[in-house]
């Protein structure tokens, strides 16, 4: 059963230092606001794993929680490069960042094999890419019926998965609309998971068939409404493309990044007090 | 009317697009052309986006490829490891529609690194769906514009696969998908030739000249037998073109959803 809980419990109970961590989300239900609380606590030396990157892992990447990103397409969607995740790269700052590059096929096809309990997925993948070369993980096997090469990847299985979702009910039941992405999967990889919501409702009214992650699959259920900000909600807020726009020079520079996060995150207690702060600075504009 | 070199390219890509093809549909530039053919020529052209929705009917251009836009006008809406498991592997796509940060002679894609890939000199997003999109969509067209940083003689990373050494260097590989039929630029367009599948320039747009295409290529590119003058895009593509630009930029606050 999963426990309704403040996103700080959540965060310090249920991910630790060094720890292998999926903050999922594709475009749409960015859980940003754990992103935050996980710098906030400072933890370190995590594994980091997203297919997309996106400004959450440009944050704390930035923020030197991370010593490995595992990823297949690391930029701004619809603006440009991530800065703080080149910056690491390119000139190893605030530390070396370790980098595991897969496709998108290949780390989706990772996560259903961790959600199936499977250590590692089997795709039609690769042949003729140079990443097989710069990452040793991707193999090759044969089919044992027909001798086809096929790609071997190993299974994601993170240590904890963090997702953001529209409502909980009450036991902590969860329903998930919209683009889904790999959330479900990346839930059902880990040991323990953790999913902030807009809201939590008395009934979740779910159509059949619908995706609903039972609470008895889940760790934590923690209230943060807006909590994926400046990705989207659906059916509650949509996609703040100015703040992805405006992310862009506050990332370039290693100064104005720290100030940032000096100010947004470690300067404020939670993320309705974040919020705030970014509201009243977007009004003074 | 008179139009832009971008508009071209994008009006040529469009053509390109069979009305029924289903077609998996990259962010930016292949997105833009995709939908102007559902608009135009090709209204029932079926739209697959990597996130999730299959036959989107945006209205505007999704600047992140997961719009809410695109759930909302979608068919259906799956998990991403079905959209790839499902849809694209299990042979259903027709054409891969993708950008590039830059190509090569073969088709090949890099958007990985330029320079060396454990110290790069710039290091580009990384792959995204497109290495598996250039294997298994039953064929692929490219869209970027042309210059002579993004056409290069060698690539230093091979992202995607066309058609690797050349020749039936790509059968060798035993890629399912024929691999990519054509490169759509903002000067030319150019299909790979027969034998070799070096990619030769098949036809200039309105009022360019081989001069123009030569200084933009970083191979010695070389021409069809008959090379053909592209029609000029029609009022009816480019008011379709121009709209789908307005609505866009007046739903996302000035950005126009074409250069992710």
């Amino acid at each position: 059963m999963a426990e309704i809980l403040t996103l700080r419990e959540a965060v310090q109970r249920f991910v630790n230092d060094g720890d292998t961590v999926a903050l999922e989300g594709f475009t749409h239900l960015i859980p940003t606001a754990a992103g935050h609380e996980i710098i906030r606590q400072g933890k370190k030396e995590l594994t980091l794993v997203r297919m997309t990157p996106d400004l959450i892992y440009d944050q704390l990447i930035g923020s030197g929680c991370a010593k490995k990103l595992i990823f297949s397409w690391g930029g701004n969607p619809g603006v440009g490069s991530l800065h703080r995740l080149r910056d690491a790269v390119e000139k190893q700052w605030p530390h070396a960042l370790e980098i595991e590059e897969h496709s998108h096929a290949d780390l989706a096809n990772a996560y259903v094999a961790g959600a199936s309990g499977l250590p590692f997925a089997v795709l039609r993948a690769y042949a003729g890419s140079d990443l097989p070369k710069v990452n040793p993980l991707i193999k090759f096997i044969n089919c044992p019926f027909t001798g086809e090469q096929l790609a071997a990847v190993p299974s994601v299985r993170p240590d904890v998965t963090v997702i953001h979702a529209q409502k909980a009910d009450r036991k902590g039941n969860v329903l998930v609309q919209g683009i889904l992405g790999v959330q479900k999967e990346a839930v059902l990889a880990a040991k323990r998971a953790i999913v902030t919501v807009e809201e939590i409702v008395d009934d979740l009214n779910a159509p059949m068939n619908a995706c609903v992650l039972p609470t008895w699959a889940l760790s934590a259920v923690c209230v943060v409404p807006g909590g994926a900000h400046p990705s989207y909600a659906h059916g509650y807020y949509e996609r703040d493309n100015r703040f992805y726009q405006a992310w862009d020079p506050i990332a370039r520079n290693r100064d104005t990044f720290t100030a940032w996060i000096d100010t947004y995150i470690r300067g404020t207690a939670d993320f309705s007090e974040f919020k705030a702060k970014l509201a009243a600075q977007q009004e003074a504009k | 009317m008179s139009y832009t070199t971008n508009e071209m390219m994008t009006v040529a890509a469009a053509r390109r697009l069979k009305n029924g093809a289903v077609c998996f549909v990259g962010i930016g530039l292949p997105s833009k052309a995709a939908n102007l053919a559902r608009l135009t020529s090709s209204p029932d052209v079926v739209l697959i986006y990597e996130s999730g929705p299959i036959g989107a009917k945006p209205s505007v251009l999704p600047l992140s490829i997961g719009d809410g836009e695109l759930a909302e006008t979608a068919d259906t809406v799956v998990p991403t490891g079905e959209i790839f498991r499902y849809w694209l592997q299990g042979g259903r796509i027709d054409v891969g529609f993708l950008g590039a940060a830059q190509v090569d002679k073969y088709g090949n894609i890099n958007t990985t690194v330029v320079g060396d890939y454990f110290s790069p000199k710039v290091r580009l997003p990384g792959a995204g769906g497109a290495p598996e999109i250039a294997g298994s969509a039953k064929e692929v067209l490219i869209i970027l514009k042309q210059g002579h940083r993004s056409f290069v003689d060698k690539l230093d990373f091979i992202t995607s696969v066309g058609f690797g050494e050349g020749g039936d260097h790509r059968q060798q590989l035993g890629l399912p998908g024929k691999g990519p039929v054509g490169i759509i630029t903002d000067l030319c367009i150019m299909e790979p030739e027969a034998g070799t599948n070096e990619f030769i320039v098949t036809a200039l747009h309105p009022g360019v000249t081989r001069e123009q295409v030569i200084e933009n290529t970083g191979w010695a590119i070389r021409f069809a037998a008959d090379v053909k003058v592209t029609p000029e895009p029609t009022a009816v593509e480019l008011d379709a073109l121009r709209a789908l630009e307005a609505r866009t930029a007046a739903a996302h606050g000035g950005q126009v959803g074409g250069d992710a």
